[in-house]
């Protein structure tokens, strides 16, 4: 008989003691890795007065919740919360750990990685088990798509957004075993979060949108991205960005959308001076219905939606606006 | 004196990103035609240590590991007014990947003498990882801020500053030395000037290879990194174009059409 594998983890995060979508999916796509090593699913889950979250990852596919339950650990502590993780996984011996593409899961994920002496593929759009057992962890670039993997050292591991893997259906009869973890007592304490601020979004939630409008660098100029910003207007819908849009400062880094931004799956895009490149376009796979607007005929992203319009979008978009205006009007009239 | 540290890249210029393609025999990127520039993330890093130099006795090293012609992006960080330029560069260094990068930056930090800050840019317009920060902080044992878009408070051994996240931010309080890497938010970076040039070129450029790293081979570029490409495909769209014809109105009437038929709007 061979040597059993490691564990498929999943580095949970919760805010406010609420556990974040990512956690729950990758959970699910846990459960799908674990069974081709034919191994578990575990998570780690670190917060205060979270004693009956560990629930919700069994409901999600998991089989263990290590849980960190201490006022110290309510909000992401970097010193803490590595220390923790590093310890336990040079105990537990993980053969994957996956980590959301957060703010916090791409800060923690590396000091963990490196702590532990291995590889890590950012930004994953998925990952599969190959015929060696080995985790081939895939990512768009430069037109195809790249399979990284960590043939030698172990664990593997990888960063995945929000939205890249479906919710799982929750299973409220599956149970499951906690382990208590205890907070570190001989640690440097060189760096502590104070305190952690949210602001109101401005503008729409790009993951939760039906309808995302999204400006790339053929906006040009600040006027140019208002008047795609008045499309999303009138059609109510989430404004997103490529990355040079946000580079130029029109945009902000949070409504860039692709590989290194949100996922979207609306059930309407339109992109609007934007060349279709794969780093883009991999974020809105999810999209029912595309449409691009672009002047350049032979714009790749002419390949890759439902309807193309070949125009200046300057001249485009105000047309295009008063159409839409026109449908809203007879809408109410009936 | 004060010493920071910055960590620059010079990368393909990002406004001619889609010229690089992949060289399917050794799998790793092929920049050839593609000019360098440095990594737009990393002007800010900069500017955070010029900005702190302007108020204090500070020194400014700049470091790079990168091919030979990585040494101009060195040499305009020197314009901009960094005291001293380092470039870490070996064929032994090519294909690292984010963790054998940061493992010869941290050498290289450390040969370099003592430190009290390093910056990075956030991430690299060309990795985009974000993880070189976080690891070279993990090598040299201190501890690490990311995406800081405000520094609060600096005087002393304890730093205050604010890291971004979403639709926020944490107020973070650490301990000096650290790495910080820092977004676009942070400052606005100087541009270059004529004197700077000027100053610039009497500056040397410090070049190390592993030799003068005295790192083994194992643990640098390719074989240093545990990640490595294993298969490349090719990604085709499953959507039938249609590409609407007539005039501007008409396309602008077909397209409402079309998305009222479709239900989504
Ligand atoms: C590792 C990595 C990660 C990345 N992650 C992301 C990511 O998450 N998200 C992302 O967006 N990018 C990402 N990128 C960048 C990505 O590769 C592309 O550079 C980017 O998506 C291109 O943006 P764009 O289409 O707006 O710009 P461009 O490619 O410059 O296209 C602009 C388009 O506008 C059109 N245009 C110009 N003027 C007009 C006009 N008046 N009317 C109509 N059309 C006009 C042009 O024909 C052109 O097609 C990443 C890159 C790397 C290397």
């Amino acid at each position: 008989m061979g040597k059993s594998r490691g564990p498929v983890w999943v580095i949970a995060e919760q805010i406010d003691c609420r556990i974040l979508e990512v956690s729950f999916q990758l959970i699910g796509h846990g459960r799908k890795l674990a069974a081709a090593l034919d191994t578990t699913v575990e998570a780690i889950l670190l917060g205060h007065k979270m004693e009956e979250h560990p629930r919700q990852l069994f409901a999600a596919g998991g089989d263990r919740v290590y849980l960190g339950n201490d006022p110290e650990l309510a909000v992401y502590q970097p010193e803490i919360y590595t220390e923790i993780i590093e310890k336990l996984a040079k105990e537990r011996q993980p053969e994957i750990i996956l980590v959301g593409s957060t703010a916090m899961g791409r800060e923690l994920a590396p000091l963990i990685a490196a702590r532990l002496d291995t590889g890590l593929t950012a930004h994953c759009i998925d990952l599969v088990i190959d015929g060696n057992k080995v985790l081939e962890s895939r990512i768009p670039a430069y037109g195809g798509l790249l399979s990284i993997i960590c043939p030698d050292r172990r664990p593997q591991m990888a960063t995945i957004a929000t939205g890249v893997f479906p919710n799982p259906e929750p299973d409220e009869s599956r149970t499951g075993e906690i382990i208590p973890i205890e907070v570190p007592k001989k640690i440097p304490r060189r760096i502590q979060t104070l305190e952690v601020v949210r602001e109101e979004p401005e503008g729409m939630d790009l993951e939760s949108a039906t309808i995302v409008v999204a400006g790339g660098a053929g906006a040009g100029d600040p006027a140019g991205w208002r008047k795609i910003a008045g499309l999303a207007e009138v059609l109510n819908a989430a404004l997103g960005a490529t990355r040079p849009a946000v580079d130029e400062g029109w945009a902000a880094l949070e409504t860039m959308i692709g590989q290194s931004g949100k996922m979207v799956s609306p059930e309407l895009y339109i992109g609007v001076g934007l060349s279709g490149e794969l780093q883009h376009m991999v974020g809105i796979s999810g999209a029912k219905i595309m449409v691009a607007i672009n002047n350049d005929a032979k714009s790749p992203v002419f390949e890759q939606v439902d309807y193309g319009i070949v125009d200046d979008y300057r001249e485009f978009v105000p047309v295009f606006i008063e159409k839409i205006k026109e449908y809203q009007g007879k809408l109410k009239t009936c | 004196m004060f010493k920071i540290v910055v960590c620059v890249k010079a990368v393909p210029d990002p406004k001619e990103a889609c010229n690089i393609k992949i060289d399917p025999a050794t799998k790793t990127l092929m920049r050839c035609d593609v000019p360098m520039v440095l990594n737009p993330l990393d002007k800010y890093a900069l500017e955070a240590a010029l900005q702190f130099k302007a108020e204090f006795d500070a020194h400014i090293s700049v470091l790079s590991m990168g091919p030979p012609e990585a040494g101009n992006i060195v040499k305009e960080c020197l314009a901009l007014g960094a005291d001293r330029g380092f470039l870490l560069s070996d064929r032994a260094f090519a294909g690292a990947d984010a963790f054998a990068t940061a493992y010869t930056l941290a050498k290289g930090i450390e040969k370099n003498g003592p430190y009290d800050v390093v910056f990075c840019g956030m991430a690299s317009s060309d990795g985009s990882t974000e993880w070189v920060g976080p690891e070279i902080a993990t090598f040299l044992k201190i501890p690490v801020v990311t995406r800081i878009k405000e520094i609060v408070e600096y005087n002393g051994q304890w730093w205050t500053v604010k890291a971004e996240l979403e639709n926020g931010y944490r107020l973070v309080r650490v301990q000096i030395p650290a790495v910080f890497t820092v977004t676009r938010e942070l400052n606005t970076p100087r541009r270059l000037s004529f004197s700077g040039i000027i100053k610039a070129r009497k500056k040397e450029i410090t070049r190390w290879g592993i030799q003068e790293l005295g790192v083994p081979e194992e643990s640098v570029g390719l074989k240093g990194s545990p990640s490595m490409v294993s298969t490349i495909a090719s990604m085709d769209s499953r959507r039938k174009v249609e590409i609407l014809e007539g005039k501007r109105e008409e396309k602008a009437e077909q397209l409402v059409q079309r998305l009222v038929n479709a239900g989504v709007i």
